[in-house]
């Protein structure tokens, strides 16, 4: 091996192909701005749009698993929601065991206590991926109807085995001390879960963009999405990556799930597939495959949903499904198409 | 004359013949053996959902498609007979006509949606269809002044089909001729007509082609069919066939509302009928729905039992709890996925051969 490293040959992109990949990126700040439009009255925008990035991001924490596990082992996973709700649940348990920690008003103690219940439900909702993976998806890998109907049963028993652990009530908690009540920024009131869900949201793209693109798990993850046999024939065993990727995304849901669960502080066994809607559409309107895409769509999506929720409440969810009719017509992949081949 | 009727498809096994058997003749007579208002509603919902699920198994068995959003044809089904009865009052024109406009608008949805996703990977088009079926869902929910929100809407029927209406004073058999009967009856040979000519649409040319797109797309494209054409058409005649059971439940119940007609839990139920029973085959869908409405109406008592039984027992008890009954069909369903994918019906069919 000699020390002379080679240089590639960088080629200039086309500023087509450089508007293809930035364009997208407009598309979250030209809908805040058609907000504050219709809107009219900024401070009830202002809340309004940190409300939607707010839930765009616990959309996305999601999300995010869902999609990487599809570029990577073209296994599309109907019974995400099912870890959501777990997750949910496990971080509701021990939020409640921990209920001196949460009512105390030591902003640490508060926080302390939020984060052994994320790290709680993550560790369960992990292992949960790693026993999903390996006796449900792994039998019927590469068959796309079958993956469909096991994973939807995959859903309705980890359903029933919630109703099961932890009976067929709804939870309430309130959220730590530290995490009530709101900021007032002129007329406009912001609560502060929704920045730390904002901080958090922000703080998990950046760090799974860091990894997918400077790490040498996300270079392989990225080879494997491009071409996995290849990966493969490398010397690399690509089970054990989709393994790995796998319990990541499940845990992710995890995350998801205690953070949407303090969002509305209730919970039921059914939030998973509730919520796997938007989920759906958030995943779609990116691209099968795409953190990016799926980061931007889930600020849309976060965004209008609460924009029309303000404006005309009816149509809600109807908005949401329109806007992804929208891209598709505009882009039938997505807005980043990452599954070519398969 | 009778294979003629089956469309020359036959049960092609002994013990499933027997079963189907068993089935059409218990649903012919339900009224008399097994009285009991109780058994009629259970025979009466088997037969809608033989036809909900065959109409389903259309559209998965024979074209490979999936949808989540069949409950939503179902649910425009009912609400086109509800509507109609309920805005211009119990007459048989209203019954015809809201059930007509609840088909055309199945069909018009199903061809949009079929020129609109079909194109796309069974996948992409699955997840599309969760998402608009939920919207819809919700939507039908909100319009509240149109369809009475989450509560439904109540309305009369022709006179003629209500426990009211006595056509003969005797009792045959120990059982009163009443309107109720006649409202049976109509919804037993409504849904043993239209199972015939879903037999009649798989058994056709078009079923068979439809089979050779769904095994191999690429290839029957080469061939030269239009691939494209006859899913979307595949679509189109299960959404018709769903919208139809849907009118046909609507007229059973005197009653439409999201939970009976859209809502996600009634998908899963026709999902885990369809596997269960054995897809690509109609027969699966008649066993399939069978045995899961029977499941649903009477094998919760006998887990009832099995729980009282094991009450000493801490998890186990919750388990076999009568409301757990639907993880032990998601575990039976996840089972037969991968251990026979045919279900039930290919399971009797291979064990003769």
């Amino acid at each position: 091996m000699s020390n002379t490293a080679v240089k590639p040959r960088i080629e200039k992109i086309p500023l087509k192909e450089k508007l293809f990949h930035k364009l997208p990126m407009f598309l979250v700040p030209v809908l805040a701005l058609a907000g504050l439009a219709a809107i009219g009255n900024p401070s009830s925008w202002l809340t309004l749009t940190v409300a939607g990035l707010a839930m765009g991001m616990m959309i996305f924490i999601m999300a995010s698993g869902l999609t990487v596990v599809f570029g990577l082992m073209d296994v599309i996973n109907f019974g995400h929601g099912a870890f959501v709700a777990v997750g949910a649940f496990v971080g509701f348990t021990v939020l409640a065991w921990l209920a001196g920690w949460t009512a105390s008003p030591s902003v640490m103690l508060n926080l302390a206590a939020v984060l052994i219940a994320i790290l709680a439900a993550m560790l369960i909702t992990g292992l949960l991926g790693l026993a999903f993976e390996r006796v449900i998806v792994m039998p019927v890998y590469g068959e796309h109807l079958k993956q469909i109907l096991v994973t939807m049963g995959g859903l309705i028993v980890a359903q029933q085995m919630i109703y099961v652990v932890w009976g067929p009530d709804e939870l309430h908690i309130s959220r730590p001390q530290a995490l009530q009540g709101s900021f007032v920024i002129g007329e406009a009131a912001i609560e502060k879960y929704r920045l730390v869900a904002v901080a958090i949201g922000l703080a998990l793209f950046l760090a799974m963009r860091h990894i997918l693109k400077k790490t040498r798990i996300g270079l392989l993850v990225r080879a494997g999405v491009e071409n996995g046999e290849m990966v493969e024939a490398l010397g690399y065993r690509i089970r054990r990556l989709f393994l790995i990727v796998f319990m990541t995304g499940s845990a992710l849901a995890g995350l998801g799930g205690v953070m949407w669960g303090l969002y509305q502080e209730t919970i039921t066994a059914h939030m998973g597939s509730e919520i796997m809607v938007l989920v759906f559409i958030v995943v779609i309107i990116g691209g099968l495959g795409s953190v990016e895409g799926c980061f931007i769509g889930a600020m849309l999506v976060g965004l209008l949903a609460n924009y029309t929720a303000f404006l005309a409440p009816k149509v809600a969810l109807i908005s949401t499904i329109a806007l992804m009719v929208v891209i598709l017509m505009w882009r039938p992949q997505g807005l980043y198409p990452v599954v070519k081949a398969k | 004359m009778l294979t003629r009727l089956l469309s020359g498809d036959t049960p092609r096994s002994g013990l499933l013949t027997a079963l189907l058997l068993i089935v059409l003749i218990s649903l012919a007579f339900a009224p008399f053996l097994f009285p009991g208002i109780r058994s009629l509603e259970t025979a009466a919902r088997i037969c809608i959902f033989i036809v909900l699920v065959a109409s389903y198994d259309l559209l998965l068995g024979y074209a490979g498609i999936v949808s989540f959003a069949h409950t939503m044809f179902f649910g425009i089904g009912a609400y086109g007979t509800a509507l109609a009865l309920s805005t211009t009052g119990p007459g048989y024109g209203a019954l015809i006509w809201g059930t007509a406009a609840g088909a055309v608008v199945a069909a018009v949805f199903a061809l949009a949606i079929g020129l609109f996703s079909l194109r796309v990977k069974a996948i992409f088009f699955a997840m599309v269809m969760l998402a608009v079926a939920s919207a819809f869902a919700v939507f039908v929910s909100q319009m509240s002044w149109l369809t009475g929100g989450e509560d439904g809407l109540n309305y009369k029927i022709p006179r003629e089909l209500t426990p009211a209406f006595k056509l003969i004073d005797e009792k045959i058999l120990g059982v009163r001729v009443n309107g109720k009967l006649l409202a049976y009856y109509l919804v037993f040979f409504v849904s043993a007509i239209l199972f015939l000519v879903m037999l009649r649409i798989v058994n056709s040319p078009f079923g068979r082609t439809l089979k050779a797109v769904r095994d191999n797309a690429f290839r029957a494209e080469a061939i030269g069919y239009r691939v494209v054409w006859y899913r979307t058409t595949a679509t189109i005649l299960s959404a018709v066939m769903a919208a139809l059971a849907g009118s046909l439940l609507a007229i059973w119940l005197r009653y439409t509302g999201p939970a009976t007609t859209l809502s996600m839990e009634i998908m899963i139920d026709i999902l885990l009928m369809v596997v269960i029973g054995g897809m690509g085959t109609l027969y699966g869908a008649v066993l399939g729905a069978t045995l899961f409405i029977l499941a649903q109406t009477y094998l919760q008592t006998l887990m009832g039992v099995a729980a009282d039984a094991t009450s000493a027992v801490p998890l186990f008890s919750t388990l076999v709890a009568p409301e757990r009954w639907l993880l032990w069909l998601g575990v039976l369903f996840i089972l037969s996925v991968y251990f026979f994918p045919s279900g039930i019906v290919g399971r009797l069919r291979a064990g003769r051969a």
